[in-house]
């Protein structure tokens, strides 16, 4: 008798399994994948926008939220129905070999420098990011990247070269987390270092601790988002037509007005790229 | 309990309809070597039907080496093994049955072990309940039929071993060392289940080294010396004058050189 | 740390539908692909424990080591395979749980399956004789083998649940860690982490860590308690 219990676990688990079988075979109806740039997931934009569209369209937005290159290489693998990141350059590469139909505008909003509050190098208040990465080059304060190849990464790199400078990946100072956005803000928090990191993130990040937003306001820090829809020719099984509809109502007005209302702490942090929508409803 | 064992139960199952069996077992010229020692040479003797017969002999003299390769645990290196002038089959190793001299009992109760005994067996599942209640008491463990059977005393241990063995309804039972260290009175337990195998129509091959054991139960002596076969004769003549120095030495519990 | 606490209390005394959501579907994705690796597993252990064969030795080694399978590689490979560019792209699985299963079936299988063998093969040394003098072959010895081991093979699939329910590198890779569609516990944690929600992430760990206890719990329940030696 005592020995039909462990029977009795093993007809548990398969019960279990039956059960998972009959689960995901209902949940799947209609939906798209996202491929995603992390910092719109993590503040919380789409879970403001895709209900609206949900509850508009009847298609359900899953949303894979992973760094912009990530993004970028999943959906070259077909895995994945559209596209938001932010890295221009690489979206435009996207399209031109074929991986997706268009690149649109979407939105924006902007990078900032953030760092301890006491500011060793000294770079608070400075408008002009060249002079304010060749101070933090100057001193010994440390600075954290992002080292991921995401589109944070790709423009962090790109104002370095602006300035002038050249960070050896073996500096002392200067640290490649190869983590996400959050991941990487925690380890600069941990080490009073500084770091570049997209507004949304930030002003969304509840582990701030002493640090401060020190530089801001130079167009040179602008953060363009695209979003494409991946290219059905490519790979079947696209979901191109439900996509292009989810791409048309983020360009639409009320999609556009949706982004512009999107507030945290009272904060807009996306600031929709078509102009009648920014004109507001 | 012990009254049990005393009048051996008359079968509840009647030992009818066996097919031919697997006796008379003649073993033709075995040796047998593990690298480069002859642990048996040249072996010849015959296992006749319902006689018990007891292997004698001197520490690693092979009587242990004898029954695994009647079993057929093992192959023999020369010669060759004829079961009712046939070689062993699979039908006819599950009409023999060994009991060894440490009992492997599975990691269950006791009526757990003797369930698996039946299935493996192949014993009609109608059957099995009748059986099972038969051989526990047989074996004078019904109290402790839901016991683990790891738990049990040597001397119970063994009396399961062996009523295990004769859930196979075997032709041949074959018995290593059953009463190594037990009390006289275990050993007599012992002893009536033995006299109930063969009641049941086992042909039994005993191995010991309790002389006054052999002389009570053996119609058959075979005894052995550093894997040869020294004498085969029936029970009365090799214990009254064996025909070897050696056996008589044994027999007198001198050293065999 | 305080901190963490209350909200580790906090969430399971008002424990909302998404977390229950979580919650069940980690249990679902982690016992699932605990049933298939002891399924997958078991008979593989069994096998190498018993038979002999020639490059048995290096499956064996192969096993050991894979026990030590980094989660974000088995993952990797899950993903390779089942991406749209993969071999088996057609079939959909991607960023599903059942990609999940999957993954952490790939990495709790060698688990069990080294553990197993060592289980079944002590035992085996020990019934060999015994149960070739029965007649049993091969098939049949291993039934045995399986069902006198079974509290041992028992904590085998709990070691098992362990490493699935603590992974995150493969299920994150694999499923994507898409809400109310394949974020489980251990992914919720890494983007809590991610937000700056350190309170909450240390929470939603200890409400994982009461969840291992509750199912080694549950599983211990169901044994037998030790047989206590009675001689007479």
């Amino acid at each position: 008798m005592r020995a039909r219990k462990p029977t009795l676990v093993l007809a548990l688990l398969l019960l279990i399994l039956t059960a998972l079988a009959g689960q995901t075979a209902t949940a799947a109806d209609r939906f798209i994948i996202l491929q995603s740039t992390t910092s719109t997931e993590n503040s919380g934009l789409y879970g403001y926008l895709l209900p609206l569209f949900r509850a508009k369209s009847g298609i359900e937005v899953r949303v894979v939220a992973v760094g912009t290159g990530q993004a970028l290489r999943n959906a070259r693998n077909g895995d994945g129905d559209v596209l938001i990141v932010h890295a221009r350059a690489a979206e435009d590469a996207f399209v031109a070999d074929g991986h997706g139909v268009t690149r649109h505008d979407l939105m924006a909003n902007d990078f900032v420098i953030v760092g301890p509050a006491d500011d060793p190098a000294g770079i608070s208040g400075l408008t002009d990011t060249n002079s304010a990465l060749r101070r933090l080059a100057g001193s010994a304060a440390p600075f954290v990247s992002r080292g991921d190849d995401s589109g944070t990464h790709k423009k962090e790199r790109a104002l370095w070269m602006a300035a002038g400078i050249a960070p050896a990946p073996d500096a002392s100072w200067y640290r490649e987390a190869g983590s996400g956005m959050g991941a990487t803000l925690n380890i600069a928090i941990g080490m009073d270092a500084y770091t570049l990191v997209d507004r949304a993130t930030w002003l969304s990040f509840g582990n701030r601790q002493d640090h401060r937003l020190l530089v801001e306001g130079d167009p040179a820090l602008q953060n363009p988002y695209g979003v494409i829809l991946v290219n059905p020719a490519r790979h079947p099984g696209i979901r191109a037509v439900d996509g292009q509809t989810f791409i048309d109502w983020l360009l639409s007005p009320t999609g556009q007005a949706a982004i512009a209302a999107f507030r945290v702490n009272g904060k807009q942090l996306f600031f929709p790229a078509r102009s009648q929508a920014r004109a507001g409803e | 309990m012990s009254d049990a064992l005393t009048t051996p139960a008359r079968r509840a199952l009647a030992p009818t309809k066996r097919p031919a069996g697997v006796l008379p077992v003649a073993l033709e010229a075995v040796s047998y070597r593990a690298d480069a020692a002859t642990l048996l040479d040249q072996v010849s003797f015959r296992l006749r039907p319902g006689r018990l017969t007891t292997i004698m002999g001197p520490n690693g003299a092979g009587k242990t080496l004898c029954l695994r390769l009647i079993q057929g645990l093992l192959r023999p290196d020369d010669g060759q093994i004829t079961y009712a002038t046939a070689p062993i089959s699979d039908a006819g190793r599950r009409r023999i049955a060994t009991v060894f001299q440490r009992p492997v009992l599975l990691r269950r109760s006791v009526i757990g072990n003797l369930r698996h005994a039946l299935r493996v067996y192949g014993i009609p599942r109608r059957d099995r309940p009748a059986m099972l209640a038969e051989l526990l008491q047989l074996a004078g463990l019904s109290d402790v039929a839901h016991r683990s059977a790891r738990v049990l005393s040597a001397g119970e241990q063994q009396r399961l071993s062996i009523v295990r063995a004769l859930a196979a309804e075997p032709d041949l039972l074959l018995l290593d060392e059953p009463t190594a260290n037990l009390d006289p009175y275990a050993t007599r337990l012992i002893e009536t289940l033995i006299g109930t195998a063969e009641a049941r129509g086992a042909t039994v091959v005993l191995v010991t080294h309790d002389v006054g054991q052999a002389r009570r139960l053996a119609d058959d002596v075979i005894f052995l010396n550093r894997g040869r076969v020294m004498e085969q004769a029936a029970a009365s003549d090799f214990f009254d004058g064996p025909a070897t120095d050696a056996a008589a030495a044994y027999l007198a519990g001198r050293l065999l050189l | 740390m305080g901190d963490a606490i209350t909200e580790a209390l906090h969430l399971i005394a008002f424990g909302d539908a998404a977390l229950w959501e979580i919650v069940s579907l980690s249990l679902r994705v982690s016992l699932t692909a605990v049933a298939l690796a002891c399924m997958i597993g078991l008979p593989l252990g069994a096998l190498l424990a018993i038979a002999r064969f020639p490059g048995r030795g290096a499956l064996v080694v192969g096993t050991n080591a894979l026990m030590g399978l980094p989660p974000v590689l088995a993952g990797l490979l899950v993903y390779l395979l089942l991406s749209r560019a993969g071999p088996l792209g057609p079939l959909e699985l991607l960023y599903t749980p059942t990609a999940m299963i999957i993954a952490q079936t790939v990495l709790v299988t060698p688990i069990v399956a080294a553990l197993s063998r060592q289980v079944i093969e002590d035992l085996h040394q020990e019934y060999d004789e015994q149960l070739r003098s029965m007649g049993l072959r091969t098939g049949g010895a291993v039934m045995t083998l399986l069902y006198d081991a079974r509290l041992s093979l028992l904590t085998v699939a709990l070691a098992g649940f362990g490493r699935a329910a603590a992974e995150v590198g493969a299920v994150m890779m694999v499923g994507g860690n898409i809400n109310h569609v394949t974020r489980v516990m251990t992914t919720t944690i890494a983007l809590e982490t991610s937000k700056g929600n350190l309170a909450m992430a240390v929470g939603l760990g200890l409400v994982l860590m009461l969840i291992a206890l509750a199912v080694n719990g549950a599983v211990m329940a169901l044994r037998p308690t030790k047989a206590v030696p009675r001689h007479v």
